[in-house]
């Protein structure tokens, strides 16, 4: 994968996620753990290579087929990518909204997981009165309210305290025990060793390390 | 301090941001377009009224000229030539115009002293036509011819088809006035869809990867411009229909201008469609061309 004419970002990588597995993304900053992340949510393509998601060659999808591709992957941002002028709780209703879903069918979804990421006295306000760490819980509300097959996470504990992070670790671990694929590219070293989750190193654009699988299915 | 806020009574918000100074450029664009056409739409159907009226005057009616031959005094000579033509079959009413009433006519270019009274001047007969079988002018000369008279009948169809042509002309040009309007609309709504999807990228970017299709983006800005055309559209339309009534009450009283403008009420709604339309316009337009662009976006 490369930008333009720039060297390429990522070479040589291979790998498979199987379903309903949860992997760690680690690896210095500039070693391509977000263009990585990119590519699997269908931000960016590949300059060279194969991508398979849900069994399928993501460069031979469709153009009017990628949205139901991408309404299956939930992501957390690293910059959030919030929409400043909705509302906390307009913001956590995007992927329901977009998916066609009634608003009475999902409001109280989403009220509930707003109160569980410790927004419950924030759904009115605007993202930009909120807090770093507010914005990310929003950021992972958002990403899972859909409870997508697969969840990716870029730097999802960044901005939060360690409670906060332990609880959305937790989350991560609950989506995946019922069935997501989860995978998280983070620089918290001991949340990866708390969890006890096995990771994929990526450094300088290759991987470095990735455990051996005895795949399921793939994702 | 923390709002009371009821998930229950949420109601999704617009997915795109508000107007900026922006959309008040294109509302007020669109609005001039609609007042315009508005205004056309009028003055066209006023203006054909006109022309329809003018054109039945003309073909209704002819003139003949009289001139006095041998020992016939002009008024004799005006008295039998009416006589004649009274006879006539399609004539319904003829009516010699007596010396002081040709004098008036003349008075413009002679003056108000009037000609001498032993000048022979020739004298007009004003000829009504039978509405629904009106006798040609050819018939006219040569029941004359027959009877003797020296006469020049004048059935004003040169008149009428001019008038015709002309009233033609301007139905053709209210036309491509019309179709330049919409043309203009459509260019003005592509451009600031364009303009639209170029400020609201990140916007857009974050609602196709929450799974939004390119249809589902283009339905925002495809409502967002067919309510602004309408509303739009309304005021524009609403200050022409204003300005028509400026134009009819002023013209009240004055023959003339009501013959040229004889603007009726009903007229009035003829603009009555056009925030429809120009809604329509708008929601075509801006589907079409953001449609466009997204296919060109990763």
């Amino acid at each position: 994968m490369r930008y333009g004419r720039e060297p390429e970002v990522l070479k040589d990588i291979s790998f498979e996620l199987p379903r309903g597995s949860f992997h760690f993304l680690t690896g210095p900053s500039g070693s391509g753990k977000s263009t990585l992340l990119k590519l699997i949510y269908l931000s960016e393509q590949a300059s060279r290579g194969r991508i398979e998601i849900f069994g399928q060659d993501i460069a031979l999808l469709k153009r009017k087929d990628r949205p139901l591709m991408r309404r299956r992957i939930g992501v957390v941002f690293q910059e959030f990518r919030l929409l400043d002028h909705l509302s906390v709780f307009d913001n956590a209703a995007l992927g329901p909204r977009i998916a066609g879903r009634r608003p009475a069918d999902y409001r109280s979804d989403i009220a509930d997981l707003l109160a569980w990421v410790g927004l419950g006295d924030r759904m009115h306000a605007m993202p930009p009165a909120l807090s770093g760490g507010e914005k990310q819980r929003l950021a992972i509300a958002r990403a899972v309210i859909n409870r997508p097959d697969i969840l990716l996470a870029d730097e999802p504990t960044g901005n939060v305290d360690e409670a906060m992070a332990v609880r959305i670790l937790r989350l991560f671990l609950e989506l995946n025990r019922v069935g997501a694929t989860v995978l998280i590219a983070s620089h918290d070293t001991d949340l990866v060793a708390r969890s006890g989750m096995p990771s994929l190193t990526l450094d300088a654009g290759r991987l470095a390390r990735a455990p051996r699988f005895d795949p399921v299915g793939e994702a | 301090m923390s709002l009371a806020f009821d998930p229950q009574r949420w109601w999704p918000a617009p997915l795109l941001p508000k107007g900026d100074g922006r959309d008040w450029t294109l509302l007020f664009v669109v609005a001039a377009l609609s007042f315009l056409a508005s205004l056309a739409a009028v003055a066209g159907l006023a203006g054909q009224r006109a022309t329809l009226g003018w054109r039945t005057e003309l073909t209704g009616s002819a003139t003949v000229v009289v001139r006095p031959s041998g020992t016939d005094t002009p008024d004799e000579a005006a008295a039998r030539a009416e006589e004649v033509v009274a006879g006539v079959p399609g004539v319904a009413q003829a009516l010699p115009l007596d010396a002081a009433k040709t004098q008036a006519l003349l008075a413009p270019w002679i003056g108000p002293g009037g000609l001498p009274p032993d000048l022979p001047t020739p004298r007009l007969v004003a000829v009504q036509l039978d509405p629904t079988a009106p006798a040609s002018g050819a018939a006219i000369r040569q029941a004359l011819k027959a009877a003797g008279i020296d006469a020049d009948v004048d059935d004003h169809s040169r008149w009428a088809a001019q008038i015709m042509r002309a009233g033609l002309a301007v139905e053709i040009a209210g036309a491509a006035l019309f179709v330049l309007i919409v043309a203009v609309l459509g260019a003005v709504i592509a451009f600031a869809t364009r303009e639209g999807l170029a400020a609201r990228r990140e916007v857009v970017e974050a609602l196709h990867l929450a799974g939004a299709t390119d249809g589902f983006v283009a339905r925002l800005f495809q409502a967002r411009f067919a309510r602004a055309a309408a509303q739009a559209g309304l005021a524009g339309g609403a200050l022409a229909v204003l300005v028509a009534v400026f134009i009819k009450l002023a013209g009240t009283g004055d023959e003339q201008l009501t013959a040229l403008l004889p603007i009726a009420w009903t007229d009035l709604a003829a603009p009555a469609p056009f925030p429809l339309l120009g809604a329509l316009v708008a929601a075509v337009t801006a589907r079409l061309t953001a449609m466009s662009v997204l296919a060109g976006r990763p």
